[in-house]
């Protein structure tokens, strides 16, 4: 470690003010903070103590992520092998070759059969959005003179497993520049933008590309030819039995369903939210009032049942453990620069949210799925909630200072 | 019947948003965002000025415009729907003359924030928008009356949200060539993505 720290040290100069690498200094101080802890502190007057810094925050969320990442990738192989073994076909392409070479099989039993074929799929697509998203950060921090931020981390690693398995990988790279470059980038970079960047690629995608990410039911499963509806997809179908009868709750709560990679694991999604609220890197607040948003609105669709909608019946217990719902509201609500900054627009925020998930999800045939566009949908009004709390604050106290 | 009306409010109000879904109005929803006290003020003159004309139009063009309309007069055979427009820009004017003065002599806050954009309200493409669409759409007077209304408040929303963002990007760091109106087309092209969460509901 030493040796890396002196390395650096000497690098220094070449990089700094008047060096002739000068341009280059994001680059180098990318490389610096990530090894080790940053040296600045803040020089503006408000200075708060504390050993958090953005650093840390993102890289907290990033191992809240972790048993996603894993649940992404067992499942994804899971999803596939099973597939495969009914179908008596094999793994294609180089990822079969792959397999063949290292002496695995596709065995849905098999635990490390499941998670290799999963990371198989899963690690291109997590490389490209990294390298392709990674040099916008960084082609813009150079242009720019900011720094390279941490928070490509956490876009980077979020934007993978929103991602159908069988995307194609040109279409990754197409979605996480959008997300990158509109979605962030022209705002300034972290912390300025409106919408969660990686949200906005997805958005991107799933309206430029419907074929790729959602259509013909075809893209859940990555098995050649498979068909496999989401679980939502079903439910719009057939409503609560079609569900039912293929799986029951408790894979929906541990994810054994198709989806998006890292989207179906309820439980995995719980392990998240636990470090985020302990850690207090997630606002509780969105969270809960997220969870009850959906709960009430779908409680009352469930109530008053429609005929002709099968979607209605669908109750609350499964409206929380299918599709992308769980995700969405422990890593994508509680985003502390587009969601809500004032503790009663937190709960405002979150209710919208909920019940709009909910409300897209039953009434709105065109998408199956509704928690992304729900977000965003929210992302766009948090500003606006932010401002009237504030000037409900301003105005209550301003009664006590001139009464 | 009544859940006839309030399915036209909502789907007025959100599927069909006037600014974010048929992106009209854009010269003062573009213009007059950047505060959202500002734009929450015009947001209401909008919703006034689109829930009176409105149904003021549609009992021109029912009574008077419309094919054998005058035949409450004994007149058969007319057809002056040629010169609708004409005479909804009119009715328009005219309402935004009125509420000019009232704005003047009881909100002259607001309507000195206004300024130039109330006289221009006018023009503004979302208010004749909404006469027209209540002409094809073939809306009778209730229906009118809640069409202009929604369409009013949709749109307001839509201003309110957009300068609340820019309120916020006033903390930003956009690049130079981007700043002021670029950032705007941007972010309203980025907010109209996320009203099409409400695109294809039947309602």
């Amino acid at each position: 470690m030493k040796a890396l720290r002196n390395l650096l040290d000497k690098l220094h100069p070449h990089f700094a003010k008047g060096g002739k690498l000068e341009k280059l200094y994001p680059l180098f101080e990318a490389a610096d903070s990530f090894a080790y802890t940053p040296g600045e502190v803040t020089d503006g007057a408000p200075h708060v103590r504390d050993a958090i810094d953005l650093k840390r925050v993102m890289i907290t969320v990033v191992i809240a992520l972790i048993p996603c990442f894993f649940m992404a990738m067992w499942n994804t192989g899971f999803q596939a092998n099973s597939v495969l073994q009914a179908s008596g076909g094999s793994v294609e392409g180089w990822r079969g070759a792959l397999l063949a070479l290292l002496g695995f099989s596709a065995d849905p039993n098999s635990f490390v059969d499941n998670l290799l074929l999963g990371a198989a799929w899963f690690v291109p697509i997590y490389l490209v959005t990294n390298i392709v998203g990674g040099l916008w950060e960084a082609l813009f921090s150079i242009v720019r003179g900011h720094e390279i931020n941490e928070g490509f981390l956490v876009t980077g690693s979020l934007f993978p497993l929103i991602c159908p398995p069988t995307l194609p990988l040109w279409q990754v790279a197409l979605g996480i520049s959008f997300g990158v470059v509109v979605g962030k980038e022209i705002f300034g970079g972290t912390g300025k933008n409106f919408l969660n960047p990686a949200l906005t690629g997805r958005a991107f995608l799933f309206f430029a590309y419907p074929a790729q990410l959602s259509g013909g039911n075809s893209v859940w499963i990555a098995a050649d030819g498979a068909s496999g509806a989401t679980a939502l997809g079903r439910a719009a179908e057939g409503g609560v039995q079609a569900v039912a009868g293929m799986y029951s709750w408790f894979d929906a709560f541990v994810g054994t369903i198709p989806g998006s990679m890292g989207e179906t694991s309820t439980l995995a999604c719980l392990f998240g939210a636990t470090i985020l609220v302990l850690t207090g890197i997630g606002s509780w607040r969105i969270m809960l009032s997220c969870l009850l948003g959906a709960l009430s609105l779908s409680a009352l669709f469930l109530l008053v049942d429609s005929s002709t909608n099968p979607m209605f019946a669908l109750g609350p217990h499964w409206h929380l453990v299918l599709g992308g719902f769980a995700f969405g509201l422990v890593f994508m609500t509680t985003d502390p620069v587009s969601g809500a900054m004032t503790e009663e627009g937190q709960w405002l925020y979150g209710l919208l949210i909920g019940a709009m998930c909910i409300l897209i999800r039953v009434v709105n045939p065109a998408y199956p799925e509704g928690i992304m566009l729900a977000i965003l949908f929210g992302n766009v009004f948090a500003p606006l909630i932010d401002q009237l709390v504030l000037k409900y604050h301003i105005k209550r106290r301003l009664r006590h200072v001139e009464g | 019947m009544l859940e006839h009306y309030l399915s036209l409010l909502m789907k007025t109000i959100f599927v069909e948003n006037m600014a974010l879904a048929f992106f009209l109005g854009m010269c003062t929803f573009l213009a007059v965002s950047k505060k959202v006290d500002t734009s929450i003020g015009l947001g209401v003159a909008v919703i006034v000025v689109q829930t009176i004309t409105v149904p003021v139009n549609n009992l021109i063009y029912q009574y008077l415009l419309k094919e054998d309309a005058l035949i409450w007069l004994g007149i058969e055979g007319t057809d002056l729907t040629f010169i609708g427009l004409i005479c909804y820009i009119g009715v328009i004017a005219a309402m935004v003359q009125i509420l000019e003065m009232v704005l003047d002599r009881y909100v002259p806050a607001l309507y000195n924030a206004l300024g130039i954009f109330l006289p221009l309200i006018t023009v503004n493409c979302a208010i004749l928008g909404g006469s027209l669409f209540m002409v094809e759409r073939d809306y009778n007077f209730a229906e009118s009356v809640v069409f202009g209304f929604g369409s009013g408040a949709g749109w307001a929303l839509a201003i309110a949200a957009l300068a609340g963002i820019r309120e916020k990007m006033k903390y930003a760091d956009v690049p130079v060539g981007l700043r002021g109106l670029g950032l705007t087309f941007m972010i309203t092209g980025l907010m109209a993505m996320a009203f099409m969460a409400f695109s294809g509901i039947q309602l």
